[in-house]
């Protein structure tokens, strides 16, 4: 058995410290390009969403690398995303490919459904090694997305442009040599350090945005065509309102003080949007209330072609920005997206909320 | 006779490339409207050649800005001191030239935006998306089909009585639908103001969806030329839709004031002169086989001298171009 996964961002990073620390044989799929994406559009359906199309894209190019398990999360959920790993696990086969899907289910009454997969794809490790195994993993999740959160804050600042991309493509470039979560976590540390000491200019006011959304775009650069460091590289703090680690907090954690932060965040929008309607709609709305109120200078939603909640919370935003004198724009990705185009509207809206601001100051 | 500082801007587009000579007070001194025929750099070369011979003599340029999707092509070849998106340019434009506007609606040749003012700052904007039905392009084509010169189009809008309902949604299918229209015996200028008013229904639909058009509403891009699409605003909106003087150049006309306000800072200009033209420009295309994105990397040179670079997702290529680079030539 050798396993592999869909790509998300990062969290390749704690999914491979994972299996090694169970001593599975894992295959990290290579990072996204346009061939997964020509791969995994060939035998999806169209009217299919961007994720799944690269998702597909991901299990091939594993599999061409050796793999013949895949393993994802499903959530049953009320997106389609719920239903990929069944439509995914058909796809391959009806195209002739001899790939085991093992989808972890969040468990409804009965755990025992998903103990027995867990323990599939954990070769014959004790349960206390795959409790350890998983702590360990969510402790890097955590990591991981601390040291982007440093770079955010670092690239607006760097003295010398271009440092903290550098160093990111260095960490990224590296980090799969580590073997075992120990070693993970060590290397991730080094990069924090490393992060915290690139220097800032003193003068530095960056504009600030938060970026809201559909969870898959939001995380995957080579879905959202990097938009975190071309903000960056545009001046701009970014500020992300849904990450990996805050996905594992709310679904695989115990981490109470986050559970009740995140209940409030999601009540004070309750005049825009007062329930689940599926993905993450509701926090798309919740953080961007957050945002308007905690002062930053706008917001930019991203959401793959299609992605039902997503396309409703867009049509909510409006009345925020309306109500709060607050820029919102909205991106739509697809595997069509051209990146010209792309680029002239992020730099459009960052000069807007550059004007806007220059004009407040000059009123106030 | 007095010195005076001269800024240059410059639109490079899908299918036009327009220069400005604008003077310290935004006066226009000169404006040329090009195609880009999809030879960007032969017809840049041009358009400068040509603006060259307009300066008054004792006058020299002070600065440059470049917008348009082939901006960073326009500011490699020429130094460029600003160079900025088109929703910008066109709004600094607008605010310099119609202060009290609110809305502008610009179809240019393959993209139509709409840009909302308020309190003299660009407040919201959105671009079209995936289609260009209804953009400058599709005009052309049906203009061309239908055998009538583009410029004669929008009068003859203005000349239909009762004109036909065209199915605007998507150029392919208003394409047939006009050739249905045709067949069942409609005049050519009832399907001409048809197409106009589909046109408009498409943009407010798309563009324009969601977003509070209020007075002074301002209408501009090549596409303004045509009267039947004003008209046709006009009768959407309930309300005076204005064409500016400028109007088919004023993507160039908000870079030309951009590089006034940047220089007034005080930097010295990077604007390689006219010195650019004789030069011998060549842009060519390659694609990196650095990993699985296989991006397809665009470069300048002339005389042999790598200018820029562009086109690369990781920025390797395009950071090893500006280092390459000798220190700025100044005239």
């Amino acid at each position: 058995m050798t396993i592999t996964f869909p790509h998300m961002g990062r969290i390749y990073i704690p999914v491979k410290a994972l299996f090694d620390d169970l001593g599975v044989p894992v295959v990290v799929p290579p990072p996204v390009s346009k061939r997964t994406l020509e791969i995994g559009t060939r035998i999806s359906p169209e009217m299919a969403c961007l994720p799944m199309k690269i998702n597909l894209g991901n299990y091939i190019e594993s599999m061409e690398r050796g793999a013949d398990t895949i393993v994802l999360t499903g959530s049953c959920g009320p997106c389609r995303f719920g239903y990929y790993g069944i439509v995914e696990q058909e796809i391959l086969r009806d195209q002739g490919y001899e790939m085991d899907v093992v989808i972890l289910d969040a468990p409804g009454r009965d755990p025992r459904p998903l103990l027995k997969q867990i323990q599939r794809i954990s070769g014959s490790s004790p349960w206390t090694k795959i409790i350890r195994a998983f702590l360990n993993a969510s402790k890097i999740v955590e990591r991981v997305d601390e040291l982007a959160d440093i770079l955010l804050r670092k690239r607006p600042r760097e003295l010398k442009r271009g440092e903290s991309d550098e160093l990111q493509s260095r960490f990224e470039r590296e980090v799969l040599k580590c073997r075992g979560s120990k070693e993970m976590l060590d290397f991730i540390a080094v990069f924090k350090e490393k992060a915290d000491s690139i220097p800032e200019r003193r003068d530095a006011s960056p504009l600030r945005i938060g970026l809201v959304g559909e969870i898959y775009t939001l995380i995957e650069p080579y879905v959202n065509l990097n938009i975190e460091n071309k903000l960056g590289s545009l001046g701009v703090e970014v500020h992300r309102g849904i990450t990996a680690a805050d996905w594992v907090k709310t679904h695989l954690s115990f981490d109470l003080k986050f559970k009740r932060e995140r209940k409030l965040k999601l009540k004070k929008c309750g005049n825009y949007l007062d329930l689940c309607i599926g993905g993450h709609a509701w926090e798309t709305i919740a953080s961007t209330v957050h945002y308007a109120d905690t002062g930053l200078d706008g917001v930019i939603q991203i959401l793959p072609f299609g992605c039902m909640p997503e396309i409703v919370a867009e049509s909510i935003l409006p009345a925020i920005s309306r109500e709060r004198g607050f820029p919102v724009m909205t991106l739509t990705v697809d595997e069509l997206t051209g990146e010209a185009g792309y680029m002239t509207r992020l730099e459009a809206f960052v000069d807007l909320l550059s004007q806007k601001k220059g004009k407040e100051y000059e009123q106030a | 006779m007095s010195k005076l500082d001269l800024y240059i801007g410059l639109d490079v587009g899908s299918v036009s490339i327009n220069l400005i000579l604008l003077d310290e007070k935004y006066h226009v001194l000169e404006k040329i409207y090009l195609r880009t025929q999809g030879k960007p750099v032969a017809i840049l070369s041009q358009g400068l050649e040509m603006l060259r011979n307009s300066i008054p003599a004792g006058c020299s340029i002070a600065g440059a800005g470049a917008t348009g999707s082939g901006r960073e092509l326009a500011a490699a070849m020429v130094g460029a001191d600003v160079v900025k998106n088109e929703i910008t340019a066109h709004g600094m434009a607008v605010l310099q030239y119609i202060p009290d506007a609110q809305t502008i609606l610009e179809i240019g040749g393959q993209d139509s935006k709409i840009i909302l003012l308020r309190n003299g700052v660009v407040s919201d904007f959105a671009m079209n998306t995936v289609c260009a039905a209804g953009t400058g392009s599709f005009l052309d084509r049906q203009a061309a089909r239908l055998g009538i010169p583009i410029q004669e189009f929008g009068a003859i809008a203005l000349k239909s009585c009762s004109p036909v309902r065209i199915a605007g949604r998507c150029a392919v299918f208003a394409e047939s639908d006009m050739i249905h229209k045709q067949q069942m015996g409609c005049s050519t200028e009832d399907i001409i103001k048809g197409l106009c008013q589909a046109l408009v229904r498409n943009y407010l639909s798309n563009v324009g969806k969601g977003k509070e058009i209020l007075p002074k509403i301002v209408f501009q891009g090549g596409v303004a030329a045509n009267e039947g699409i004003r008209r046709s605003f006009e009768d959407a909106l309930k309300q005076p839709v204005v064409v500016p003087e400028h109007y088919d150049v004023m993507g160039a006309l908000g870079a030309a004031i951009l590089a006034h306000k940047e220089m007034k800072k005080g930097r010295t200009t990077r604007f390689r002169g006219f010195l650019s033209m004789q030069e011998d420009f060549t842009a060519r295309s390659f694609s990196c086989n650095g990993c699985a994105n296989l991006c397809e990397i665009v470069e300048l040179s002339s005389c042999g001298n790598i200018q820029a670079r562009w086109g690369d997702r990781c920025g390797k290529w395009s950071t090893a171009a500006r280092a390459a680079q000798p220190a700025e030539t100044l005239i």
